[in-house]
């Protein structure tokens, strides 16, 4: 039981990680990119290149793919992603869709379809008993680095003023513009930032939630149900929604795993419709 | 006799700011009522709150004597509010003919004919041109609207108003944006609108509000400050005082 | 001018955007006669018939209702499972197991509509994702009906109303398919030209406005939705029937997706759109996937990308047609043409 709920949370963590970079995205930027796990999934081959050609340690392999995603990032920002800001969400969806079937059949040519694997270094495989509670080491680790970047996270927003010139960037750039705001340096540093972090969660999740071309589709509905359960007006919602959809994946997993992923689908409609607009509240849409 | 158009004690709130600040307006039939006050005085708030875009925070909202606070949109148009928008509000990609037969159609109750096509709905069809040759613009009625003149435009956005054959039209500063050599069009049509159609204009121009109105209710900061006749409001010091205020 | 001859214009522009063009009438004996030209390709022609025959319903739920779907596959999906269900267990007269489908997916369409009236795009967006993958997650749990993830196979059609057998070249199928097809946009353009049709295209332009006309928009969205969903079911029901085999990858997403692209391809919001889209997507695939087998999904995603940086509008086939057709001159003393000799 308790075993679960720390799975749980560690795949919620993990899942918060992942999905961070599209509340921004998404919520703030409203954006609507489907493309997002596509930096996850490099994060992940990433990870799997480095360590399993060259051989380097998957500590170093982390910031690797965090610096990497988020390079990538950076740069379809600047050459693509900028035009689209003011297209209609039809065509932000088309385009990211676009970029997630390249992604997945330009990974497939390159990689190949089959399951990636990686082995840890030891200090982080295997379990341990703690107080009765069956502790994956591996888990413990993610729990713990991705706790320390949330909380690094959620200072650097309080404490510097990031969060609110991304808002003012996105509310109206041009008054931004006026108050010295560098708008499209924001921009770019706010997608590499949330594609950095997706990189690490992929690269994370290798050994949790696999890795194969097909990543970006697979994992795409939790990522937005994060977002959309999470709301997008603190991070403090969309890391408390990762947390829930986590556990309660693992836990129905093991339960009812006839049920499987119906549940999780069923408690985002019926969210969706209790809370339709309040979670998108800053859309402006007619 | 019953007012046209009623508000009780009307307030809308935004968080901590009051826009809309206990405003009890009556209008009555054949009105023509405008509404004044300087920029930021709350007065599109209330058109907004009248037809129901806003929900007020307390207060009521009478149309015809019927109480309508809670009633939506669309009801309120049935009721026989129509209103046109300080910034055109248009179907760029449809012609007015277009636009006009929908309005009409949707009056005349036809809006759910899935199976009759448009153009045997001879009433409909009939009574649009009517109205945009009376408006000026049947010689532009098959012309996509986005690529209009904004004159035109401006007579279009009214004319939908109107095609709703409303009891109480509130007309939201008809003459915005509209140039020079349009805008005479433009008053004159406002100016002979149907005299059983109850009129609340909100207007920045002076001109146009002390040559069209009877009855004239000042905003100022969500209140109303002050109403009466067209010689009262001129003469009235304090509305000088507010409007020279806004300038400097 | 006087006064009647302004009204007989109106009513004469009116019938003229309503009216069946030439082109049309040109792409419909096309399609008839490729019936009869490509004796070999009646199964690529089948495929193109019911694709666009789901780009359509699409198309009247994004193009007029302005409803961003991401999940359209769910209905496709419903017909498709509802007719080999039908004809294993109960009728495998092909029409009749249409129709039933085609209800089906309707009811299901009705039932979910009103997830899809509040919100923004973005909720809209999640909640007919959400909706489909939750079908399609059934679909594969309840393996008991649907034959989980072999699908249903061994499904046999009876020759159409008794007389006409499903050929081993598929001509019949074709032809079935471009029945229904046709059908089904007689019956949209219809609609589409009706007062009804320019309420949806009113509440889709401008909201606000269309309010402020009377119109109360949540039932007209609910019947049109409705009414995209039973088209896409038929789509459905019509793979079922000219393959005999159902698969849980008719629920897939990359479906809803494909569809979105199809029409997008040709075009939103005018009806062929879908059908264009169909014929351009289909004929590509084919290309696509000789020159390079395994991957023609990343040149799709590349058309999808590039589409939307050159931007739809300015390569979309709708404007391509209107260009001819201002070219190849309209009826002559419309007033629009008055208005531009004036200017």
């Amino acid at each position: 039981m308790l075993t679960i709920l720390f799975d749980g949370i560690a795949y919620g963590m993990l899942l918060f990680v992942l999905a961070c970079g599209l509340a921004v995205t998404l919520g703030l930027m409203n954006f609507v990119n489907l493309a997002h796990g596509a930096f996850a999934m490099a994060g992940g081959y990433v990870t799997v290149v480095l360590m399993n050609r060259y051989g380097i340690s998957f500590y170093w392999c982390l910031p690797a793919a965090f610096l990497l995603s988020g390079a990538l990032g950076a740069l379809l920002e600047v050459t693509l992603y900028r035009r689209l800001y003011s297209a209609s969400h039809l065509d932000q969806v088309l385009f990211s869709i676009g970029l997630v079937f390249m992604a997945v059949a330009g990974v497939d040519y390159v990689m190949g379809g089959q399951q990636q694997l990686i082995s840890l270094p030891s200090a982080l495989s295997g379990r341990f008993s703690l107080m009765g509670v069956d502790i994956g080491r591996y888990r413990l680790f993610i729990i713990v680095l991705c706790a320390a970047l949330t909380i690094a996270l959620q200072t650097t927003l309080a404490r510097t003023r990031i969060g609110s010139q991304l808002r003012a960037a996105v509310d109206d750039g041009r008054v931004a513009r006026g108050l010295g705001i560098n708008v499209s340096l924001i921009f770019i540093l706010t997608f590499a930032l949330g594609s950095g972090l997706a990189g690490l969660g992929g690269a994370l999740g290798v050994e949790l939630l696999g890795l194969d071309p097909n990543f970006p589709l697979k994992y795409l509905i939790y990522f937005m149900i994060v977002v959309t359960i999470g709301g997008t007006s603190s991070i403090t919602g969309p890391f408390l929604a990762a947390l829930l959809l986590g556990i309660a994946d693992v836990a129905g997993k093991y339960y009812l795993p006839s049920l499987g992923a119906f549940i999780i689908y069923a408690v985002m409609i019926a969210f969706l419709i209790l809370r339709p607009n309040g979670l998108f509240s800053r859309e402006g849409g007619r | 006799m019953t007012p046209a158009l009623e508000t009780r004690a009307l307030v809308k709130r935004f968080g901590g700011l009051v826009v809309t600040n206990d405003v009890s307006l009556s209008v009555a039939p054949g009105a023509r009522h405008a509404l004044i006050g300087p920029n930021g005085a709350g007065k599109t708030t209330i058109i907004n709150l009248l037809t129901g875009a806003l929900t007020p925070s307390s207060g009521r909202i009478l149309i015809g004597g019927e109480d309508m606070t809670d009633a939506t949109p669309f009801a309120r148009v049935k009721k026989g509010m129509a209103r046109t928008f300080q910034i055109n509000q248009l179907f760029d990609d449809l012609t007015p003919l277009e636009s006009m037969v929908l309005a009409v159609s949707e009056r005349l109750g036809h809006g759910t004919r899935f199976w009759r096509p448009l153009a045997s709905d001879r009433q409909a069809a009939a009574e649009a041109a009517d109205i945009l040759e009376r408006f000026r613009l049947a010689d532009v009625m098959c012309l996509p609207t986005r690529g209009l003149p904004y004159g035109k435009q401006r007579l279009l956005e009214i004319a939908l108003a109107i095609a709703l054959k409303p009891k109480v039209l509130l007309l939201d500063e008809p003459a915005a944006g509209v140039p020079e050599e349009d805008r005479h069009e433009v008053l004159t049509i406002v100016r002979d609108l149907p005299t059983d159609v109850t009129v609340v204009l909100i207007e920045h121009d002076m001109d146009l509000v002390f040559s069209f109105a009877d009855r004239i209710s000042v905003l100022a900061a969500g209140r109303l400050f002050a109403e009466g006749s067209v010689a009262d409001i001129s003469r009235n010091p304090d509305v000088k005082a507010i409007y020279l205020g806004d300038a400097a | 001018m006087s006064r009647l001859p302004r009204q007989a214009l109106a009513s004469a522009f009116l019938h003229r955007k309503a009216r069946w063009k030439p082109l049309e009438f040109a792409f419909w004996i096309t399609a008839l006669g490729a019936a009869f030209a490509f004796p070999s390709q009646q199964l690529l022609l089948s495929e193109i018939a019911i694709l666009a025959l789901f780009a359509l319903s699409l198309d009247l739920i994004v193009g007029y209702a302005g409803i961003l779907s991401l999940g359209h596959a769910a209905f496709f999906g419903i017909g498709a499972y509802a007719a080999g269900l039908i004809s294993l267990h109960a009728v495998a007269e092909p029409v009749t197991g249409l129709i039933l489908s085609g209800a089906i997916a309707g009811l299901a369409g009705l039932a979910t509509s009103f997830l899809v009236l509040r919100g923004s795009d973005l909720t809209k967006l999640m909640t007919t994702f959400g909706v489909s993958m939750l079908l399609a997650e059934a679909a594969n749990q309840a393996a008991w009906l649907t034959g989980g993830a072999d699908g249903l196979s061994g499904i046999v059609i009876d020759p159409i109303v008794g007389l006409f057998e499903f050929d081993l070249f598929g001509r019949t199928g074709y032809l079935y398919c471009l029945g229904v097809l046709f059908a089904a946009m007689f019956i949209a353009r219809r609609i589409v030209n009706s007062p009804f049709g320019l309420s949806l295209k009113a509440i889709k332009r401008n909201s606000r406005r269309a309010a402020m006309l009377g119109i109360s928009p949540n039932r007209r969205i609910v019947a049109i939705y409705t009414l995209s969903a039973l088209y896409a079911g038929f789509s459905g029901a019509l793979l079922t029937q000219t393959t005999s085999f159902v698969s849980p990858d008719v629920l897939a997403f990359h479906r809803s997706a494909d569809v979105l692209l199809v029409l997008v391809l040709g075009g939103v919001g005018y009806l062929y759109g879908g059908v264009i889209g169909a014929v351009i997507f289909t004929v590509l695939r084919a290309w696509l996937s000789v020159v390079t087998p395994q991957y023609w999904m990343f040149w799709i995603g590349l058309i999808l990308v590039a589409l939307v940086l050159v931007g739809r509008d300015r390569i979309s086939p709708a404007r391509l047609l209107a260009g001819l057709r201002a070219r190849t001159g309209r009826p002559a003393s419309s007033p629009a043409q008055h208005q531009k000799e004036e200017a």
